[in-house]
């Protein structure tokens, strides 16, 4: 394997739960709600989907304590914002707050212990591809469903008819009630969606990034995936494309620190958190671009009229 | 069932008083689960974290020591969220007030001279409103939303720190640990009483609150905050610039952070080092929400959330609980605060559809 393929497949590692957490939140966002909780459904995640494996030996047990642990810890989220219409954005703190002090408390035992780390699956023959073959087939199960995702959620929402109705609740939650839609069911299901997929993105750090628990071990990637959605102005294709740009600049810091260039290496560390900064300004200062492609509830509380 | 909600005609005046202390008696329940949940004996854990450290002179020393930057930090981002900029950041403003302000005794740290503390408390200002400027410039001249930059900045500010302690300003009598030489005695903030260590960070913060109360109460600007918040359109209308307003709130909140930061730097840690914060900058938030966004209730949830890193640090001695149950109390505490709002604004009926009946909650 060369020294190419060996960078990209450390892109494609820190780009998977970018990729994974920011899909979920844009399928949210897309029905107006906006939880900035991300970082901590993902931290929770990870902690789950590592005791779980811990407990059973199965990283499979582990991804799916990880799923279901942020779709129950966005239900929180869910119950204040939508049946008690808190304020969304204080609410979303809230949630990390609280997230990063829980999975602390649970992690607590598993600090310093090695962990089982998710195996890769081989697909026959695509596989054995020259170059693009170890990169794209011989990946683990998460990588697999980041990218089922992105197809799924793309033709979900741009093809089907609930998707339709998701993104009409999202423009004008007033109308989409008044047309007969279930403006707060769906946003619980799409929020239960984003956390599910925050809490996937938590449990591949902690089964395949890093495989071991680090307290705070999302690191900032919570907010970074809030910053991808609209960075990919709430499009699942161009948030791929986002998360392996991050993904890249994220990994490519860590070898620059390898090679030893002689920049500290908190200025390295740094980076992601700056080009964050500079992405969201390129991408925002437009202000009607920005506006068309908002979801025009976003944040928005909705009581229904009876 | 379901739950229902039904739009009070006005706030209720009963329940924007009651809400916090609502949420105040959900969390202490809610604690006690979940010490029963580890093991611990519910009562004996709550009164040694809620109860006891009020009983001795140190530990009010120490809440009071915690309480200061919470409430200058608290008291900022109540103007910033009653006028809807959402400055989460304050973390990183607290670092760079610290860092600012430590320039006059790291790098003069031979001078001696009364203008040392008072240099380094403007210097700390600055720092943390030119830290706060960048997130305010960005949101007003360049449409770019302020949770996520001003949240980007608090990783920035923490590397940055890091890398000063490690590098150009470690001691070089520190036998590589990584720190600041010690500040020189004219550089470090006075005791407030001689009964204990609290300093004059916390005199800072009970002005700086009240203040802002006065501000909001009995001013034009304190009006223009509360209409722009409500209402941007509202707020143009009446000649009020929203713009203007990004910037006054961002550096008001970030200068009062910095000054956080480096009255905790030079009052209670006397160098700098790589960690000067449990993260005050964002229990700062749950202070704000919890105070109501009022600066006066600021000052008791302050008080309140001190005594819950003080409670937290004396379970961990006493009943040898993790110190993380001090963040998950904070969480929870944000969460009954933010659902007991509710009630100020509407009536809450839990609806028996398959019957059809209504009961009406006990919230009225």
């Amino acid at each position: 394997m060369g020294i190419i393929e060996a960078i990209l497949l450390t892109v494609i590692t820190a780009a998977t739960p970018l990729v994974l957490a920011s899909l979920g939140e844009l399928v949210t966002e897309r029905s107006g709600v906006l939880n900035l909780g991300v970082e901590g459904m993902m931290v929770m995640g990870a902690v789950l989907a590592f005791a779980a494996t811990q407990a059973t030996g199965s990283p499979y047990i582990g991804i799916l304590a990880g799923i279901a642990c942020g779709a129950l810890f966005s239900l929180l989220f869910g119950f204040l914002t939508l049946t008690l219409v808190a304020n969304q954005v204080a609410t979303g703190l809230a949630l990390t707050i609280l997230g990063l002090g829980v999975s602390g408390q649970i992690g607590e035992p598993y600090v310093g212990m090695s962990g089982i780390k998710l195996q890769p699956i081989v697909i026959p023959l695509l596989a054995d591809i020259p170059f693009l073959g170890p990169l794209l087939f011989k990946q683990d199960l998460i990588f697999y469903l980041s990218i089922a995702l992105v197809i799924g959620v793309n033709w979900f929402l741009f093809k089907s008819r609930a998707g339709l109705k998701l993104r009409a609740i999202g423009d004008s939650h007033g109308s989409a009630h008044a047309l007969g839609i279930h403006v707060i069911r769906t946003r619980y299901l799409a929020v239960m969606f984003g956390g599910a997929c925050a809490g996937l993105a938590g449990a591949q750090l902690s089964l395949v990034y890093t495989p071991q628990w680090v307290e705070n071990m999302s690191a900032g990637r919570g907010w970074i995936a809030l910053a991808l959605v609209v960075f990919a102005s709430w499009r699942p294709w161009r948030l791929l494309a986002g998360g392996y740009l991050f993904g890249a600049v994220s990994i490519s810091q860590l070898h620059a620190q390898a090679f030893g260039i002689g920049i500290p290496s908190q200025f390295l560390s740094a980076l992601p958190y700056a080009a964050t900064v500079i992405v969201l300004v390129l991408i925002s200062h437009n202000r009607r671009t920005t506006l068309i492609n908002t979801p025009a509830s976003l944040g928005k509380p909705f009581v229904p009229d009876r | 069932m379901r739950i229902e909600l039904e739009k009070r005609a006005n706030p209720s005046t009963l329940f924007s008083i009651l809400s916090p202390f609502l949420a105040l008696a959900l969390t202490v329940v809610a604690g006690g689960i979940m010490f029963a949940l580890i093991g611990k004996s519910p009562v004996a854990a709550l009164y040694s974290f809620f109860i006891e450290p009020l009983l001795d002179i140190w530990s009010l020393h120490e809440i009071a020591i915690k309480a200061a930057p919470l409430i200058l930090i608290g008291a900022g981002l109540s103007v910033c969220y009653r006028s809807n900029n959402w400055n989460i950041g304050a973390e990183g403003q607290f670092i760079a007030g610290a860092i600012a302000g430590a320039i006059v005794p790291v790098v003069f740290h031979d001078w001696h001279s009364s203008l040392v503390l008072p240099l380094m408390l403007i210097f700390g200002m600055i720092g943390g409103a030119l830290y706060a400027a960048i997130p305010a410039f960005l949101k007003a001249h360049m449409n770019t939303n302020e949770i996520l930059t001003s949240l980007m900045l608090v990783y920035i500010a923490q590397l940055f720190l890091d890398w000063l302690v490690r590098g150009p300003w470690r001691s070089p009598d520190a036998y590589n640990f990584p720190v600041t030489r010690d500040f020189v005695p004219e550089a470090i903030l006075p005791e407030l009483i001689s009964s204990g260590r609290a300093n004059l960070g916390f005199a800072f913060a009970i002005i700086a609150a009240v203040g802002l109360w006065i501000m909001m109460r009995y001013t034009l600007k304190g009006f223009e905050i509360t209409v722009l918040g409500q209402s941007e359109r509202a707020g143009r209308f009446a000649g009020f610039s929203s713009k203007r307003m990004i910037w006054f709130s961002m550096l008001l909140s970030g200068a009062l952070a910095g000054l956080a930061g480096i009255s905790e730097v030079s009052g209670t840690i006397g160098k700098l080092q790589p960690i000067i914060s449990p993260g005050y900058g964002f229990t700062a938030i749950i202070v704000a929400f919890l105070g109501r966004l009022n600066p006066l209730g600021i000052i008791a949830a302050g008080l309140f959330l001190a005594l819950t890193y003080v409670g937290g640090e004396a379970v961990q001695l006493t009943l040898s609980v993790s110190d993380k149950v001090t963040r998950v109390f904070q969480g929870l505490l944000l969460f009954f605060v933010l659902s007991c709002d509710t009630l100020i604004q509407y009536k809450i009926r839990l609806v028996f559809s398959r019957f059809g009946q209504t009961t009406e909650g006990s919230a009225h």
